[in-house]
């Protein structure tokens, strides 16, 4: 994976980088939190963690207004807690219950806010990015200058669909922000085994979109090249792609046993790129903040998420009068 | 307080594994995230990673265990200042006491049982001396978007063709010329992408109209359609849907061999979450057209395109519109039931034509839409006259005329003097060939058959 250094570092405030590493910590032990009742049988059928991208979500939200739209796919953990939704409805939602996101019908990979500008959690590799477009068309068609960002994985790179939409994204102008979390496998089949592309994002210049590569687990690299794209696409220029490389911890779902990597590769990766480490040493060595001021931020994070646990087992389970229910909006009369 | 670390799930269906091998003793200090142990199921070997910081304070399950249970403590976590001596267990290897137990409740049917004898609402589509006009079903489904595009901004247009080329078969014609390219969207050939892309701006407020060049093509966009269109407002405990019609020829042209010819009425009528409307008049087509965009659910709208050039009477009014559910009895009669919907009709309207010169009265009753349905009409109509047919013209196997047969027989079976019979296309891929292509598709003669068979003459 590319080791690739942002070319500037952006100036940071000691506040803003402390919440980026909260919101960071916040991810990994709301995930950690979320394997731990999948593993007590909680939480049922496919449940994809995102530990080791958490630098991905935060340092994109930050450069979001209130107005842009954010969709993916069905790991949305991430980016649901970035956008600010609740940790009780999201872990209420995994667990089935009815005070989750969508009163337990939709769960791990179906899940939405429409308070939050948040449109799912889509199940099918690849739907989101048209679905993202479109969103961002319906921003266009009312003018305002708000923007989407469609994120999708390395594995949804290589859908047709994806590319029908690069070509009429750029060919309408229309505001997203394609995001590529390279996690490095697409369930268990590395880039280098999935395609000879040198890199993905280079393809949309086929469609005249343009586009960079980010150091995924480096949120300050990860916010300067959103804020980047963000400009470009509320200036009217039209779409841009980011391919932001990340790599993810633990497998694919939680039944992986994630015999494609070794144990090894995955080490190196947390002892030398952890994106929460990182802010971690900066906050730590520049003397931004005390070992007791992170100590505060874990044990308050860990309370919220203790919290959500908690709130997921005692929600009850969907009435079942629930069955019939959301299947159609009512028509007005 | 220590923590127990219990025996994981590791699949969506494991029950108990063995304790491979504990890659930490007691004493240890662990962290998040550190392999703790490896667990084997009967599928894998998995890592098993802490979740919280401590020290192991105690191994509970020694490795090489087999069958141990999921939930079963298998060792114990000291927090900071906690020593083994604190530790006791407590954890039971039962299934998790959270969860409810499994309701008896049965379930419920979609629909509630029909009465012995429904009242169908059988108002008349329009007020008695309104103005009519001739009109062909093109110009019915235009006038339809135009009026609907008029009333509200958020309505637009997007296909292959359907702007400067005024439709592939002219039912966009001059759409453009009013409404401007802003709303009237010709797209490139990319029915999976443009159809994700309308889904996504109805998620965003809007009322897409999508039009397909024709329902074959659909094929290409399916999973837009299902699985993100239709089953969005559920999966977000309704939250967020797709106000939107997807519209188009569907079924048979004539002689465009097997890819270009296909009903796929029955395939979308068995999707929960989608409207489906097939009409076959012009005037219909118009009032359930404007009712599909008015609609805050996706609409599959099926046209034809053999129909697209007849002319029927559409009602002269400020705002005719038709709604879902509500089927049209086109022929009253007392001697047998025909169920028909889109082309299906002009079957059906034929054979009762030529029936009524053999004495033979049939009812002859057009669906209109296929989700909803509107069985109470259908029920109402075999309660007289005792027998029934339904003419389709899709594959027979799993069509709607199936379902409609099956309805009957759970409702209506008392009442029937003769098993139900469907007519439907062939069950072959439509061929070119002028005569196999004749054969392939229902005719009036085999419609005329099926009545004369179940009313044994």
């Amino acid at each position: 994976m590319a080791a690739k250094k942002p070319a500037k570092k952006p100036n940071v405030s000691k506040d803003e980088l402390m919440g980026y590493y909260r919101e960071m910590l916040m991810i990994r032990r709301f995930e950690e939190k979320a394997g731990q009742l999948y593993g007590m049988g909680l939480i049922g059928g496919f449940c994809h963690l995102y530990i080791g991208q958490e630098a991905v979500v935060v340092g994109l939200e930050a450069t979001t207004k209130d107005g842009d739209k954010r969709i993916t796919s069905y790991r949305d953990h991430g980016h649901m807690l970035a956008c600010g939704m609740d940790p009780k409805g999201i872990m209420a939602e995994l667990t089935g219950r009815e005070g989750g996101f969508s009163k337990g019908k939709g769960g791990s990979m179906h899940m939405f806010s429409k308070e939050k500008h948040f449109y799912g959690g889509h199940g099918i590799v690849a739907a989101q990015v048209p679905l993202g477009a479109g969103l961002a068309f319906s921003d266009k068609y009312r003018g305002n200058d708000n923007v989407t960002f469609a994120y999708f994985g390395d594995g949804a790179a290589n859908q047709g669909q994806v590319y029908e939409t690069y070509n009429m994204a750029e060919l309408w102008a229309l505001p997203v922000v394609f995001v590529i979390e390279n996690n490095q496998y697409a369930m268990g089949t590395s880039v280098q085994r999935s395609t000879k592309s040198p890199s993905l994002w280079e393809r949309g210049a086929a469609y005249g979109i343009e586009g960079e590569e980010v150091d995924g687990m480096d949120v300050l690299a990860v916010k300067a090249a959103g804020e980047k794209a963000v400009a470009h696409c509320r200036a009217g220029k039209g779409p841009y792609i980011l391919e932001v490389n990340t790599y993810r911890y633990r497998g694919h779902s939680m039944s992986d046993p994630a015999k494609y990597r070794t144990r090894e590769e995955v080490q190196k990766m947390r002892d030398e790129r952890d994106p929460i480490e990182q802010v971690r040493d900066i906050l730590i060595t520049g003397n931004h903040a005390s070992e007791d001021d992170l100590k505060a931020i874990d044990k308050e994070i860990k309370a919220i998420v203790n919290e959500a646990a908690e709130f997921s087992k005692t929600s009850p389970e969907p009435a079942l009068e629930e069955l019939w229910t959301d299947i159609y909006a009512e028509v007005e009369a | 307080m220590a923590i127990e670390i219990l025996m994981p799930a590791l699949s969506p269906t494991m029950e108990e594994g063995t304790l491979a091998k504990w890659n930490v003793k007691e004493g240890d200090s662990v962290s998040s995230g550190d392999v703790i142990a490896e667990i084997e199921t009967d599928k894998a070997t998995m890592e098993f990673e802490a979740v919280d910081e401590g020290v192991i304070g105690k191994i509970l399950v020694a490795e090489g265990t087999e069958g141990v249970k999921v939930n079963v403590a298998i060792a114990v976590l000291l927090e900071e200042g906690e020593t083994a001596d604190d530790v006791t267990i407590t954890s039971a290897p039962a299934a998790t006491a959270e969860t409810p137990a499994e309701s008896t409740a049965t379930s419920v049917p979609a629909t509630a049982a029909a009465p012995a004898a429904p009242a169908p609402d059988q108002s008349p589509d329009w007020p008695e001396g309104t103005e009519m006009k001739q009109q062909t079903v093109r110009e019915a489904l235009r006038d339809a978007m135009a009026e609907e595009m008029r009333a509200n901004e958020n309505v637009f247009l997007m296909g292959e063709e359907v702007a400067e080329y005024q439709g592939a078969y002219k039912v966009s014609q001059g759409l453009l010329d009013e409404f401007g390219a802003k709303r009237v969207i010709d797209t490139p050939i990319t029915e999976h992408g443009f159809a994700g892309i309308a889904t996504g701006a109805a998620f965003g407020g809007l009322n897409p109209i999508v039009e397909f060049m024709t329902f074959n093509f659909a094929m290409q966009a399916i999973d837009q359609i299902i699985n993100s269109a239709a089953k969005t407002l559920y999966m977000s405990g309704g939250q967020m849907g797709a106000p939107m019609v997807f519209r188009g020829p569907n079924g048979a042209a004539a002689r465009v061999g097997a890819q270009h010819s296909q009903d796929y009425a029955a395939w979308y009528a068995a999707i929960p979450g989608l409207k489906v409307a097939m009409p076959y008049s012009a005037a219909d087509a118009k009032g359930l057209l404007k009712s599909a965009i008015r609609d805050p659910n996706p609409v599959i709208f099926l046209e034809n395109e053999i129909l697209y050039g007849q002319s029927f009477d559409v009602p002269v009014m400020d705002d005719f519109t038709v709604p879902f559910g509500k089927a049209k009895v086109w022929r009253e009669g007392s001697d047998v039931t025909i169920v028909s919907f889109g082309i299906g009709m002009k079957y059906a309207l034929e054979a009762g034509e030529k029936l009524a010169e053999d004495g033979i009265s049939a009812e002859i009753i057009d669906l209109r839409t296929l989700r909803p349905i509107d069985y109470d009409t259908v029920l109402a109509s075999v309660m007289k006259t005792n027998r029934c047919i339904t003419v389709e013209e899709g594959f027979p196997v799993g069509s709607i005329g199936n379902h409609i047969s099956a309805t009957i027989m759970e409702k209506a079976f008392d009442y029937l003097d003769a098993p139900v019979i469907n007519c439907a296309g062939k069950d072959v891929p439509m061929p070119y060939a002028a005569n196999l292509e004749r054969h392939a598709l229902i005719t009036t003669d085999e419609v005329i058959a099926a009545v004369k068979q179940v009313t044994y003459r």
